[in-house]
Order: structure tokens, then C-alpha cells, then sequence
């Protein structure tokens, strides 16, 4: 039988806990026994690939998905997927969604009272280049009151899922942005107990990707597995 | 992008439903629950590049599959039933379909597997057999009665009767 090529596992502090009870929807839903080690097998070290055809070429671009522009501060989002050694992950899919610029998502459990924005749906995806290299343009988004606790705010964030190479590699995080102020009081930030690890979901301001008049850059480098894996969040 | 359909045209193998409901520790149903198939096609063989088994690829069928949970907390796909694959030491594994769990609350997925009730090999599986019995019963997707090809599975996320979930790394 070949011999099937696993993937390394996470410091234990540098990825969230089940059980984080200052994140309330956490209390319920956590489990409470303990997990079991599961060994990678071939069932593990697969999983679904995704191709040209299966990708909206348009998709990576949030802020041309309607007839007219969406509020907001323009911005690029752009990055590379690296395995735990570097290596760039090629043609991996990334899919992202987000809040307005008002901080409304388009989404019927979305009760917040800011307005929807026409023109801005808020998801995108894409597939990174040879180089695991990917990049959206979309809008920065607003942060928004949540009921987590007595005047809860979310700090603005983008969602991102990818999938890596393998169904052990399947990974779904926050992007948040560099200086902003809600980033202390946010459980969720908060939960992974590893400072580095948690300020790798911290996007990096760059002028290298930055536009003249146009947009403002933003660098979001992603680890999928491994000792510096990229923390995952809900 | 849902994909709660995965059989194509000419996908061979025995066509099953599957449903079921996805549970927080009080139980009540999770309506935000997004539930992740991967598996096998019918001959044990998955659409990837590390899986190099002599065995054949069907292009009607990728093995993938993405299902939100509706307002009740319930979620339905339609598949086939996967042929063995190996495990570590060159033997077969029972038949399964590996599974990661989304949903707001739960700050990193859950990894689980769904095996079925009619087969044999699932005495022998290793990954069976790391679970203690009394608990390998949250991971058989069970015939429904008077309903052929439909199986039911739940996703109990906390409690007494709390699915079985494995550490995978991420």
C-alpha cells in the first residue's frame, strides 16, 4: 500500500477551545467530552478540489457584483496560502463574506437596524495561482452590535474558508483589521489563548498593494496546518 | 453553495438519503448548522491525487458535499454509500463518510464520520475501535423503518447522547 503523506497538527494554545464562555453561543453548543485522536488516514489526507469551471471569475471582486458601487472605503484584500513549511497551496479555493460598510449583512438573521446596501451581497470567492496567491476587492466592512454581552460590538472582520488540500486542512477564520479599537473586547478574537497565533488573523496594511486613488491595500497571509497554522474561528 | 445532491448521471453504487437533525446540549435544533461531506465513490476510491488505488474514478461524482441546516435544525443529502478504503495497516476501514460541522458557537469545527448500520466491517474498523462501544452508536446512520434508502444520523452537539467527535488537528 503507498504510503500516505499526514499532515502536522497545531500547538495546542494556538488554536480556540470548544468551550469559550465568554463567547455565550459557545456555552451550549460545545462539546463536552473529550475528543478522539484520530490518526490521518486516506479519508483525512484527501478531500474535494476545485477547479476553473467551478469558479465565478467575477467573484473575487465585491464591489462590481451589482449595477452601481457599494458604499464604503474601497479596499484590496490579497495574501498568500501557504502550507506548514511555505509552500504555497495552488489553486485552492477561498470563498469570504462580510457586513456592509454599515455593518448589515445580507442575511435573514441579520435584525441589526443599520441599512443593506443595493448594491454589496457580501460573499466572493476565488482560487489561488501557482503561487497560493489570492486577492479580492470589496468594501471595508462596518462593525455591528451583537448580543453576545451589555454593549457588545464586533470588530470589523472578513470571513474566510478554504479547503487546502485535504479534508484535515479545511479551515474557516476571521481577517480583522491592524488598529482597530474593538479588537481587546471581542471574545471571539480573544479566544485563542496564543497571542502570536491570534494576531496572525490580523491583516497588515500595504502600500505595496495599494492603489493611488483607488484603494487601500490590505495583506492576509494564511497557514493551513502545522505549528503555525492560521487560528480558525467561526 | 449548497450541494446536497451528489449523485450525477451514470454515479454507480447504492443511492442513499440521509437526514437528520443537528442538536445543541439543551436540544434544541441548530438552524445555522452548516454539515460537510467527504467520501469515497462506490469502488473506495477518492477523487484526489494521494489516493493512487487501482481503482476507478467515476467524473460524475467528486465525493463532495455542503449542507446548510433549514429553521428546524434539520438537514437532508443525497449520496451513495462508499466503497471501503485502507487504513493505516493495509486493511480496509468499514465504509464511512467524514464530516465537519460548522455553526455560530462553535469556534473551530467539529470532526465526525458517519458509518452505516448493515455492515459487517464495522467490528473490525480501527477508528471504531477507538471509541468506547456504549458511544459508536452516535456514529451509524440508521435504516428508517418502511422507508427504503433513507437513513437517519444526528448531530448532538453536548449532552449524555453527544455525537462522537475526533481531533484531526485543524
Amino acid at each position: 500500500m503507498a504510503k500516505i503523506v499526514t499532515y502536522r497538527r497545531p500547538n495546542p494554545d494556538s488554536q480556540p477551545p470548544y468551550l469559550h464562555p465568554t463567547y455565550i453561543s459557545s456555552i451550549k453548543r460545545a462539546p463536552s467530552k473529550s475528543l478522539i485522536y484520530l490518526p490521518h488516514t486516506l479519508s483525512e489526507v484527501t478531500g474535494p478540489s476545485f477547479t476553473e469551471a467551478a469558479i465565478d471569475v467575477k467573484a473575487c471582486d465585491l464591489t462590481r457584483q451589482h449595477s452601481g458601487n457599494p458604499l464604503g472605503e474601497r479596499i484590496i484584500v490579497s495574501g498568500r496560502v501557504m502550507d506548514e513549511d511555505g509552500r504555497p497551496l495552488q489553486h485552492s479555493l477561498i470563498e469570504v463574506w462580510q457586513a456592509n460598510a454599515a455593518g448589515r449583512y445580507l442575511h435573514k438573521r441579520d435584525q441589526h437596524n443599520a441599512p443593506l446596501d443595493p448594491n454589496f451581497t457580501g460573499s466572493g470567492h476565488t482560487l489561488t495561482d501557482a503561487e497560493g496567491r489570492y486577492r479580492f476587492v470589496t468594501i471595508r466592512p462596518g462593525s455591528y452590535p451583537w448580543g453576545n454581552h451589555h454593549n457588545a460590538w464586533r470588530p470589523a472582520h472578513i470571513h474566510f474558508s478554504l479547503f487546502g488540500p485535504a479534508f484535515a486542512s479545511r479551515l474557516v477564520t476571521q481577517m480583522y483589521f491592524p488598529g482597530d479599537p474593538l479588537l481587546p473586547f471581542d471574545p471571539i478574537f480573544n479566544c485563542t489563548a496564543d497571542e502570536n497565533a491570534r494576531n496572525r488573523l490580523i491583516s497588515l496594511f500595504d502600500w505595496e498593494t495599494t492603489i493611488p486613488s483607488q484603494a487601500l491595500g490590505f495583506k492576509f497571509d494564511i497557514i493551513l496546518s502545522g505549528r503555525e497554522a492560521t487560528p480558525m474561528e467561526p | 453553495m449548497k450541494h446536497d445532491d451528489l449523485v450525477g448521471a451514470g454515479t454507480s453504487g447504492e443511492r442513499v438519503v440521509i437526514e437528520g437533525h443537528v442538536l445543541d446540549g439543551d436540544g434544541e435544533p441548530v438552524p445555522d448548522a452548516i454539515i460537510e461531506i467527504w467520501q469515497a465513490n462506490s469502488y473506495g476510491k477518492y477523487a484526489h491525487p494521494e489516493d493512487q488505488q487501482d481503482k476507478p474514478l467515476e467524473p460524475s461524482f467528486s465525493g463532495y458535499g455542503r449542507i446548510p441546516t433549514d429553521d428546524e435544525g434539520q438537514f437532508r443529502f443525497t449520496t451513495i454509500k462508499p466503497g471501503p478504503v485502507p487504513d493505516l495497516d493495509g486493511k480496509f476501514q468499514a465504509p464511512h463518510i467524514v464530516v465537519s460541522v460548522f455553526a455560530r458557537g462553535l469556534l473551530r469545527r467539529l470532526v465526525t464520520r458517519i458509518y452505516f448500520s448493515d455492515e459487517p466491517a464495522n467490528a473490525t474498523d480501527f477508528v471504531l475501535n477507538l471509541v468506547e462501544a456504549s458511544r459508536c452508536e452516535t456514529l451509524i446512520a440508521k435504516k428508517i423503518a418502511g422507508v427504503s434508502g433513507k437513513l437517519e444520523w444526528n448531530v448532538i452537539l453536548q449532552g449524555p447522547n453527544e455525537t462522537v467527535f475526533f481531533d484531526c488537528g485543524l
